[in-house]
């Protein structure tokens, strides 16, 4: 009986302290962030920056807060920083130190609006928050970075430091990307996204007979020459690219209307063309219509892939095509490079500094460095076969004998560069993001024969609809 | 006793009053997390309220328009289809092998061998995380995935099926996951049921020289229909609430053309884009759906459960 | 005598045939069951350029260092699958204690509500929680408990259904005459009930405890619209994310040691519970 009790007892003992745990835990950010919020960050700040300061040497945020959140969507830019910035300390997948401060990585996936509906709660509350837990940094596409740039949320880079000077061997358009109605720029990227296409160079050399880019060039000069192309590869049992989701880029980036007019859904007569392109290329089973970075997708980057092509931007290399892996096309330099049908950009990122953020000097020196010195963005080319936004040294590295070996000792740098003054961003809407994945998305139906074009467009509409209520078909 | 009326019926109203205590906890509980939010979201679907962007558009009351449009434009009614098919698709096989294997498992004439390991094996997929199980589904079911890899390897297709690019392929991947999950946890309910069968019975069909099939539909079938009635509602009832399967499955997008798109995937697109006003009509919806099959179990199962099967589970048990 | 024995002979005959087919098809259903979770296994256990070169049936020896990948990587899947027990095992007991405790309300006493009360918690049994979930994440939003684990402990408290179970179960298994007993010794409510009733309740608590836990570890709709914290995301929205397209040009070896990670614990602990479980159920089932 007497130990009946004794566990009964225990039960209740480790009920209540669980409770307890759980609820100290959990309930610990809530008061701090509360009404003596405010009174209480100086003085906490103050305190620690005092015994930090002697051992200050690289972050120069020593009167500020002790953590840095950032926000992001995948893990480019935490390799960027680990890789470039210096001083930072990598201390698990999550999180880093730089100098004393702690960076906190806030990581999650774009699909579904799921990073945007995050940031969004967050921001929303970042006036309540406590400072520790207020976002610092993060970044935003191409695809929606009007809806941040247009709001109080986000702050002008000049705030954090950074002057024209800083920022005048940066491609224009990327600065125009972030810049709101009044003319304020309010965020910065290390990278341009001009897009080309990449090829396997066996397969060229064995269905086009050569694997010079000019050559290639030629078999792929615009969408009729590339669907001959694709017939022809795939009568020597090719596929011209993985995904007709591969060529959507290259279409909707050469747009003449937004997606959204008003409040009306838009649908641009080039997204339609890449519709009838990609139907013809489904149908001959010239392309498959796998979810881009999907597994099946991804499987032309290895050497039994049979995938003839892939489109996309300089990050395109380094973030997906899987080149440090054994089997790989990309290990052993078998990519080559051309402009393709048409030329267009594809993403990139840019950083923004969060309104109210508590480290505004580590903000601006992560900026300054990222994206504005000349040195890191020569090294991020060299070890990252990226393209950096960094006029000058880009004409530097194209005029050395710098090769990527992944492209087989291709120069693709002159390519980018021709491609990065031709960015033309005038129809981006903020809407950019659900649009594309919806429009992807339902067109697989089409493609598949699973429904009529009218049946996938109105499952277009719908889901578009479902994301951003405010919209009208 | 009888001297001490008094006394005994004060102290019982005594003790009575613990009886309220004691469900201070869970009465409490219920009406802030459950009653209060019930309320709330009949009411929020009332109101056009939801976040574009950064800005919050609302709460504008819009009468009954919310349930107009989702009336209106076919959703309610395509998904609520889409979550009955896939129901249905894992619920016959599922009930089909129960009661076969149910029937194997209780007929004493059969012996099964090593019964218990084949009950703890169909039991296991209960236990799994829907949203692993799921995921593995998609990876070995993918284009280019194990399972398509295997078929053409041993020529029986020459190209991959794309499980996901078929109304037929993710159903039927999403019902088959449903049935694996679901059979053993079946199967052990209505056996318990077969057993609790008076053995008498069964003693005299054999007297009389029934064979097992005519045994099993004239005796077996019969008696469990209580306990059959209980696991299709309740399976119902759970069906309608599907949701992890496909959402990881299609990744929230009921592939191909929304065909496996269940009525809480949908409940949940509303949610995640915060459309307050929609969710709240679908909710609704629902909750009249649920409330008129819960209806249906309360009156059969605790009716019934009160003539018929209780008096068998005591007997099962001693 | 004639029909005796034609009997016997139709019998014997059709048994053996009978008891063939039913090993077949129980073997069959078997390796239905368990096919899926070995190809997790051999899978998890190889290297992202053999997995993308096809499939075989022999392990690799790759399980250690996806493993370490997986530790090494974005996804904090260690602390998803702490944050998953502490809200299961949390929500387990809570949810146990008090809806045996509501139930020995209802068994026990006798007032003027009980009835009502009953009947009502019947009533509600069924109705999903989904249904009330809108209204749940506005009121935790109003409370300020968004990515807190709190809205997913305290609300089990409430359980109708281990309610019910608790019920049926008390019927058969506790007699007034014992708490009548416990009274006449001069034990108060609560003592009598932590210390006489619950004893009595065990194996329907240990059955409960489990589901209740396994529910928990599961469960993807509620804490995916209440946690958005990496830090605080527990285990099935991480693998949820996993078929997120940002994630899936990871490494597929790593892949499948995730979704491993988080169905072998459970396999094991069900493999030495299993009796226990699976008696369990139809306990319940009949009951229930």
């Amino acid at each position: 009986m007497k130990k009946k009790v004794l566990s009964t007892l225990l039960a209740t003992a480790m009920v209540a302290a669980m409770l307890a745990g759980c609820g100290s835990q959990a309930a610990a950010p809530a008061p701090a962030a509360e009404a003596p919020a405010e009174e209480e960050a100086p003085a906490e700040e103050a305190a620690p920056a005092e015994e930090a300061a002697p051992a200050e040497e690289e972050a120069p945020a020593s009167d500020e807060g002790k953590v840095l959140n950032i926000y992001c969507w995948n893990e480019e830019f935490k390799s960027r920083i680990t890789a470039h910035y210096p001083g930072y300390e990598e201390v698990d997948g999550t999180t880093g130190k730089i100098g004393d401060v702690d960076v906190k990585w806030n990581i999650t996936p774009n699909e579904n609006n799921a990073y945007q509906n995050n940031l969004d709660a967050a921001l929303l509350a970042q006036a309540d928050a406590a400072a520790d837990e207020k976002i610092d940094l993060f970044l935003v596409e191409a695809d929606y970075a009007l809806k941040y740039v247009d709001t109080d949320y986000t702050v002008n880079v000049a705030d954090f430091g950074l002057t024209d000077a800083d920022l005048a061997e940066q491609y224009d358009y990327t600065k125009k990307i972030v810049t709101d109605s009044n003319g304020v720029q309010k965020g910065t990227s290390w990278q341009g996204c001009p897009a080309i296409m990449f090829y396997n160079r066996e397969i060229a050399k064995e269905v086009l007979g050569s694997d010079d880019p000019a050559d290639v060039q030629e078999a792929v000069k615009d969408w009729a020459a590339f669907k001959a192309t694709a017939d022809k590869l795939k009568d020597a049992g090719y596929q011209a690219c993985s995904s007709v989701n591969d060529t959507y880029r290259v279409y909707s980036n050469n747009v003449t209307s937004k997606w959204v007019d008003g409040n009306k859904i838009n649908i641009d007569k080039n997204i339609e063309n890449w519709v009838n392109d990609s139907k013809a290329l489904v149908d001959a089973g010239e392309a498959g219509t796998h979810d881009l970075w999907s597994d099946d997708w991804s499987k032309g980057f290895f050497k039994d892939g049979k995938v003839f092509a892939y489109f996309g931007p300089a990050w395109f290399i380094n973030f997906s095509m899987s080149c440090d892996q054994e089997g790989s096309v990309g290990i052993d330099g078998g990519w080559g490079a051309c402009v393709g049908p048409q030329s267009f950009f594809w993403g990139g990122t840019w950083i923004c500094g969060a309104a109210g953020t508590d480290n505004p000097t580590l903000v601006g020196d992560i900026m300054k460095t990222m994206t504005c010195n000349a040195d890191v963005m020569k090294e991020i080319v060299q070890q990252d076969d990226d393209f950096a936004n960094n006029k000058k040294a880009m004409a530097e590295m194209a005029a050395s004998d710098y090769t990527s070996k992944i492209l087989g000792g291709q120069n693709p740098l002159p390519m980018y560069m021709e491609g990065a003054e031709k960015i033309d961003l005038s129809n981006l809407s903020a809407y950019d993001q659900g649009c594309n994945e919806s429009f992807q998305n339902a067109m697989k139906d089409y493609f598949n024969g699973n429904a009529s074009y009218e049946e996938a467009l109105d499952n277009f509409y719908k889901s578009v609809i479902e994301k951003y209520p405010e919209l009208t078909q | 006793m009888a001297n001490t009326p008094k006394k005994g019926k004060s102290r019982v109203v005594r003790y009575n009053k613990w009886g309220y205590i004691f469900l201070i906890p869970f009465i409490v509980v219920y009406l802030i997390f459950q009653l209060v939010p019930l309320f709330t979201t009949i009411y929020n679907s009332f109101f056009e309220n939801y976040l574009s962007g950064l800005k919050q558009i609302g709460p504008n009351f819009v009468g009954l328009a919310n349930y107009k449009e989702i009336v209106t434009n076919g959703d309610l009614i395509k998904y609520t289809q889409n979550t009955l098919i896939m129901w249905v698709l894992g619920f016959v096989p599922q009930i089909f092998f129960s009661l076969l294997l149910g029937a194997w498992f209780s007929d004493a004439r059969l012996r099964i061998r090593a019964a218990g390991f084949f009950k703890t094996v169909i039991y296991l997929p209960n236990l799994i995380m829907a949203a692993s199980f799921a995921m593995l589904f998609f990876t070995l079911f993918a284009d280019s995935g194990p399972i398509n890899t295997t078929m053409i390897n041993m020529g029986l297709i020459s190209e991959p099926y794309k499980f996901l690019e078929h109304a037929a392929g993710s159903r039927g991947l999403v019902a088959f996951m449903n049935f694996l999950m679901w059979f053993g946890n079946t199967t052990i309910l209505l056996m318990a049921g077969m057993l609790g069968i008076d053995g008498s019975l069964f003693e005299a069909a054999q007297v009389d020289g029934a064979t097992s099939t005519q045994v099993f539909f004239r005796i077996t079938l019969p008696l469990l229909r209580p306990i059959l009635l209980y696991v299709m509602i309740t399976s119902l009832i759970g069906g309608l609430q599907m949701f992890d399967v496909p959402q990881v499955l299609t990744n929230g997008k009921g592939n191909p053309v929304r065909m496996s798109m269940t009525l809480i995937m949908y409940l949940n697109n509303h949610l995640y884009s915060k459309n307050f006003g929609m969710a709240g009509a679908l909710s609704v919806f629902l909750f009249i759906i649920t409330g008129i099959l819960s209806l249906i179990v309360y009156k059969f199962s605790v009716q019934d459960n009160v003539d018929e099967v209780k008096p068998k589970r005591n007997r099962n048990k001693n | 005598m004639r029909q005796d024995k034609e009997y016997s002979v139709e019998g014997g005959l059709g048994l053996t045939v009978r008891r063939i087919i039913a090993y077949v098809v129980l073997i069959l259903l078997t390796v239905l069951c368990l096919f899926w979770f070995y190809i997790l296994f051999v899978n998890a256990s190889r290297a992202h350029s053999d997995l993308a070169r096809g499939f075989t049936l022999i392990p690799g020896k790759y399980l250690l260092k996806n493993w370490q990948g997986v530790v090494n990587g974005t996804q904090p899947i260690a602390r998803g699958m702490l944050n998953s027990f502490i809200i299961a095992a949390c929500a387990s007991v809570l949810s146990v204690y008090f809806s045996t405790m509501t139930a020995y309300a209802i068994h026990v006493y006798d007032f003027k509500a009980k009835k009502a009360i009953f009947t009502f918690i019947l009533a509600v049994m069924m109705i999903p929680t989904q249904v009330t979930a809108l209204g749940f994440i506005k009121l935790v939003q109003g409370i300020k408990l968004e990515n807190s684990f709190i809205p997913l402990i305290i609300p089990t408290i409430a359980a109708p259904a281990t309610f019910y179970y608790m019920k049926q179960y008390m019927e058969s298994t506790l007699p007034h005459a014992i708490v009548e007993a416990a009274r006449i010794d001069g034990a108060n409510e609560v003592r009598t009930f932590n210390t006489i009733s619950l004893p009595m309740m065990k194996p329907a608590i240990a059955v409960q405890l489990i589901f209740t836990f396994v529910f928990n570890w599961n469960n993807y709709f509620t804490p995916a619209l209440i946690l958005h914290d990496d830090k605080k995301k527990t285990l099935p929205i991480l693998i949820a994310q996993l078929r997120s397209a940002d994630f899936l040009k990871f490494d597929m070896g790593q892949v499948y040691v995730t979704i491993a990670f988080s169905i072998f614990p459970v396999i094991i602990v069900y493999l030495c519970l299993s009796r226990f479980i699976v008696g369990g159920v139809a306990l319940g089932s009949v009951k229930g």
